[in-house]
């Protein structure tokens, strides 16, 4: 169990919560939602029960109202998930174009399955619905980053510096510009 | 030479950059429509042009803002749906990574229109690096006067900012993505009352798709009467198609509507034809849930004649041999493509997507998964496919939205054309796991290959 | 203002009736009542916002308005379209509706334990009812259906979600009665759950009615699980002076007894009056309770089997010892 102490946003990204607040009409701070979780995943790491218990603090709503959002939407982790997300896309145009070879490949390659993490804490891999890069398929999204016409030699230099670096589920804090 | 009005100046270095984008001509819709017309003659620009929306459902635009609710003293809302989600469709996505500003003017002469002081942009969340790119041209649209207060000295004031979603495709139904914009659950609401009347926060609201909003600037630009001069009948203008699939050249391109599919398809400006020379075995045109065409009505319709990229002409034959222009999500498959493995791949996708607030959805959309998963692992029986069909059936028109419809649709469509297939897979099990069943065994396509 | 107010006049089945602009086409079928009242399983006129999920009372409208007579090309939860003036519906008369209708309770059951034998809402579950009315007799469905564990929402409810159908009726009671809501709806599709999240103890004074707007059995009074078998026992409307509700409430007892208390429904299972925890919980004694008499229950409920109202004839009695 963490310590609820720990469970806060360092001031530039409370600062970018009341801004993102502030873009709504007052009293209607819980539009702010998907903004703020994906604040505080890409701080935290994944959202447990205390940052979510902490985003609904932030946003003066119930708890329960942050649960409903966090598990409907599929970019939410609220289990543990390692540092960086390789999400490959699997759907129609991504398949015929081998996206399970992809999947296969990365599987391989880190010795894990769909959906498992690497022991090192680093990679987690997940297959995932239609990302809009159809025509650029097969692809995959790490972080915010989206890499496409993926090929095995591909994947073997993307995996290599994101071992090397691995900061790709940092949203907001590292990629800006 | 077709004729571009969204991307006519995507190729200029630096174009996202604000400084680019106004010395080749932006912002000055914004200038003429804010100085020289009234909203109602924007609106009525709109009207003249035939503007249809680009999200998929084809509503004239012109005809969806005068519905719109005016009451005294209450604000209303303009919401950009970039939620573009269809499997298949990208074209939003490259409109705003490339020219974000022409989504950020066009977002402007529309809210003008509608009397709108606070609209917001909602894209999907897996998006975020596009936020990133439309948010720093936001920034740069108010620094320089485009937003906030008084806009131009004209007294018109518009606030504008972007909001992600978190991966849920049915935020693209505009009533999911008004839930999903109020900071709760994508689920579609019913009805009505409809967003024009109780939208956003209960206030009146429009929702319109990216690519129709920035048609918006050319428009007023060239006027609407210019604009419907472009395409064919009721196909007016030009429209982004996102092709993907077995095709030389992949990618965004801009048509004018009423292009024949065949040029679309073969033609070394657009998609480069077939790759690898193989054969075309079937089209989706229209993104992952409108119905998909067998290859011998792919360029012609039923009656022989030639098939044209516009509203009426895929949708020509109704769905018996027809399909919809939809969100211009065009996937085209060779002859190794399994149209059972393809069936079951996008039945997945629906599954995967119900927001599970409907019973029919809810539990119809993960058997109709199952059943196909069944049939295309070789397991599947011959009442499987009645089965299917049955499903499907009773799944499409009985939902709160029509998701439920989108994911029959696909169901249908594969068992009337490719019933055939189907049966293999049932017939000749252990076959089909080794090879794809090729062509469809279209009557002329035998008698020519014979 | 004194003006009247116009009346609409909808037709449904080929019966007539004059109703209040704003009126459902659900809401006017049951003051007509009877034949032509289409099911509900997640409507619940005394809870804002419920309605329109379940797809069960799905109507055909064949004429639109007096001013506007086209049909509706979609068949429309008549829970959540109000009537036009000169509207003209068809719940039981349209082929289409009773196809759709067995597709949704096919739909509804796929992924439902159908564990009725060992259900305490057997008897009074509006699911059986509905497959009993609308549905077909044997399921296609021949996969894994999907379960959860049981879960306890604290000292008095059982959460059983695998026997859920989502009405979403539980979310809306918490939501309207109670001051914080601390269960909710969680994941999407068909992983969709109720739930608290983190096995939170729902505490609320009034949440106990969760358990009576729930049409199957997912939500149980822990106070009777398992206790009887609800047609075994008597129901009597009671009363009690409550400073919380109004202590209006029906004893289901085992002969001197009190076995469970729940709210008052009405002939279509919903409930007007909400009442307490302390009064459906911890109120078990006679002696609490002012008792009015039996409830009338409905003779086609089995709720009334063994509760006979007239004399039975003799063959039957020899047929039942058989």
């Amino acid at each position: 169990m963490e310590n609820n102490q720990r469970i806060e946003l360092p001031q530039h990204l409370l600062d970018e919560v009341q801004r993102v607040i502030s873009l709504f009409p007052e009293g209607k701070q819980k539009s702010a939602l998907l903004r703020v979780l994906h604040i505080a995943q890409a701080h935290f790491g994944w959202l447990s029960v205390d940052v979510m218990d902490y985003v609904a603090r932030l946003l003066h709503i119930q708890p329960i109202e942050v649960y409903e959002v966090a598990t409907f939407y599929s970019m939410y982790d609220t289990q543990q998930v390692g540092k960086v997300k390789l999400e490959v896309c699997r759907t129609g145009p991504c398949m015929i174009e081998g996206a399970e070879n992809i999947v296969n490949y990365i599987e391989k390659k880190l010795g894990i399955k769909d959906g498992e993490t690497t022991a090192d804490g680093i990679f987690t891999l997940k297959t995932v619905e239609c990302l809009g890069a159809c025509g650029y398929a097969p692809m995959l999204q790490a972080g915010e980053k989206f890499h496409e016409h993926l090929t095995e030699e591909k994947v073997d230099a993307l995996i290599e510096a994101y071992r090397s670096n691995p900061v790709a589920n940092y949203m907001g804090e590292n990629q800006n510009g | 030479m077709a004729r571009k009005l969204l991307l006519n100046n995507v190729h200029i270095e630096g174009i996202h950059n604000y400084d680019v984008y106004r010395k080749n001509g932006g912002y000055a819709a914004v200038e003429k429509a804010l100085k020289t017309m009234s909203p109602e003659d924007v609106v009525e620009e709109v009207k003249k042009s035939g503007l249809r929306g680009r999200g998929g459902a084809g509503f004239p635009t012109g005809m969806k803002w005068s519905f719109l609710a005016k009451p005294e003293g209450v604000p209303r809302h303009l919401l950009c749906n970039a939620d573009e989600s269809e499997p298949g469709t990208f074209k939003d996505r490259y409109l705003m990574e490339k020219i974000p500003h022409l989504l950020i003017e066009g977002m402007i002469l529309s809210s003008f229109a509608l009397g709108a002081n606070q609209s917001y942009i909602y894209i999907r969340g897996e998006y975020m690096f596009v936020l990133r790119i439309v948010e720093k041209a936001i920034a740069e649209a108010y620094a320089n006067g485009w937003l906030g207060k008084n806009i131009l000295g004209t007294g018109y004031d518009l606030d504008l900012s972007i909001m992600p979603g978190a991966g849920a495709y049915i935020c693209g139904e505009e009533t999911a993505l008004i839930e999903s914009l109020e900071g709760k659950r994508g689920n579609p609401r019913m009805k009505p009352p409809f967003p024009a009347i109780q939208g956003l926060w209960q206030r009146p609201t429009v929702v319109n798709n990216v690519e129709t909003i920035t048609a918006v600037v050319p428009i007023v630009n060239e006027g609407g009467d210019e604009y419907a001069k472009i395409g064919i009948g009721r196909s007016t203008g030009t429209k982004l198609i996102s092709a993907s699939g077995n095709v030389n050249k992949p990618g965004v391109y801009e048509i004018e509507l009423g292009l024949s599919v065949e040029e679309f398809i073969y033609s070394d400006q657009y998609l480069g034809g077939m790759k690898n020379g193989k054969r075309l075995k079937a089209c989706v045109p229209g993104g992952s849930s409108v119905p998909i065409l067998p290859h011998y009505l792919v360029c012609k319709t039923a009656n022989g004649e030639d098939r044209l990229m516009s509203y009426e002409s895929l949708a020509d034959g109704g769905f018996q041999t027809g399909s919809m222009l939809g969100s211009g999500g065009f996937i085209v498959f060779d002859e190794d493509q399994c149209i059972v493995r393809n069936t079951w791949n996008f039945a997945r996708f629906y599954h995967h997507e119900s927001c599970g607030q409907c019973s029919p959805c809810r539990e119809g959309t993960g058997w109709m998964e199952k059943v196909l998963h069944r049939l295309e692992e070789g397991h599947g029986t011959i009442a499987d496919i009645d089965l299917l069909w049955d499903i499907q059936r009773k799944i499409e028109g009985n939902t709160i939205c029509p998701l439920g419809d989108a994911a029959a649709w696909p169901v249908a469509a594969a068992i009337r054309h490719f019933r055939e297939e189907f049966e293999w897979h049932v017939n000749q099990p252990k076959e089909s796991q080794i090879r794809n069943y090729g062509l469809v065994a279209d009557k002329s396509f035998q008698t020519e290959n014979a | 203002m004194s003006e009247q107010i116009q009346k609409f006049t909808i037709t449904i089945d080929g019966k007539s009736i004059q109703v209040d602009p704003g009126t459902t086409i659900l809401n006017a079928a049951r003051m007509i009542g009877g034949e032509v009242v289409p099911p509900a399983m997640c409507y619940y006129s005394s809870l804002k916002g419920s309605g329109g999920k379940c797809r069960t009372c799905l109507v055909e409208v064949s004429k639109g308005s007096e001013k506007d007579p086209r049909p509706m090309p979609k068949l429309v939860a008549s829970c959540s379209t109000s009537v036009m003036d000169g509207m003209e519906v068809k719940n039981k008369s349209s082929e289409k509706v009773i196809d759709a209708r067995k597709g949704v309770v096919e739909f509804l059951l796929i992924n439902h334990p159908l564990d009725c034998p060992v259900c305490d809402q057997a008897g009074e579950c509006h699911l059986q009812d509905l497959a009993f009315e609308h549905g077909v007799g044997q399921s296609r469905y021949e996969f894994e259906r999907r379960t959860f564990d049981k879960v306890d929402l604290g000292e008095y409810i059982k959460l059983h979600m695998t026997r859920c159908i989502l009405c979403y009726r539980c979310v809306y009671t918490a939501n309207q009665l109670t001051d914080n809501r601390e269960h909710g709806i969680l994941k999407r599709g068909d992983a969709a759950e109720i739930s608290t999240f983190i096995e939170k103890n729902l505490s609320n004074d009034f949440i106990g009615n969760v358990i009576d707007v729930c049409p199957v059995g997912a939500l149980t009074d822990k106070t009777f699980r398992f206790r009887s078998r609800v047609w075994y026992t008597k129901p009597m409307d009671a009363s009690c002076s409550c400073d919380k509700c109004n202590g209006n409430a029906v004893l289901w007892m085992i002969g001197d007894e009190i076995a469970r208390v729940t709210a008052r429904k009405d002939q279509y299972g919903e409930v007007k009056e909400f009442i307490c925890n302390d009064c459906r919980f911890n109120k078990k004694e006679k002696s609490q309770w002012n008792i009015e008499g039996p409830r009338k229950i409905s003779r086609h409920s089995v709720i009334s089997a063994n509760h006979y109202e007239r004399e039975i004839p003799k063959h039957t009695v020899l047929l039942n010892k058989a």
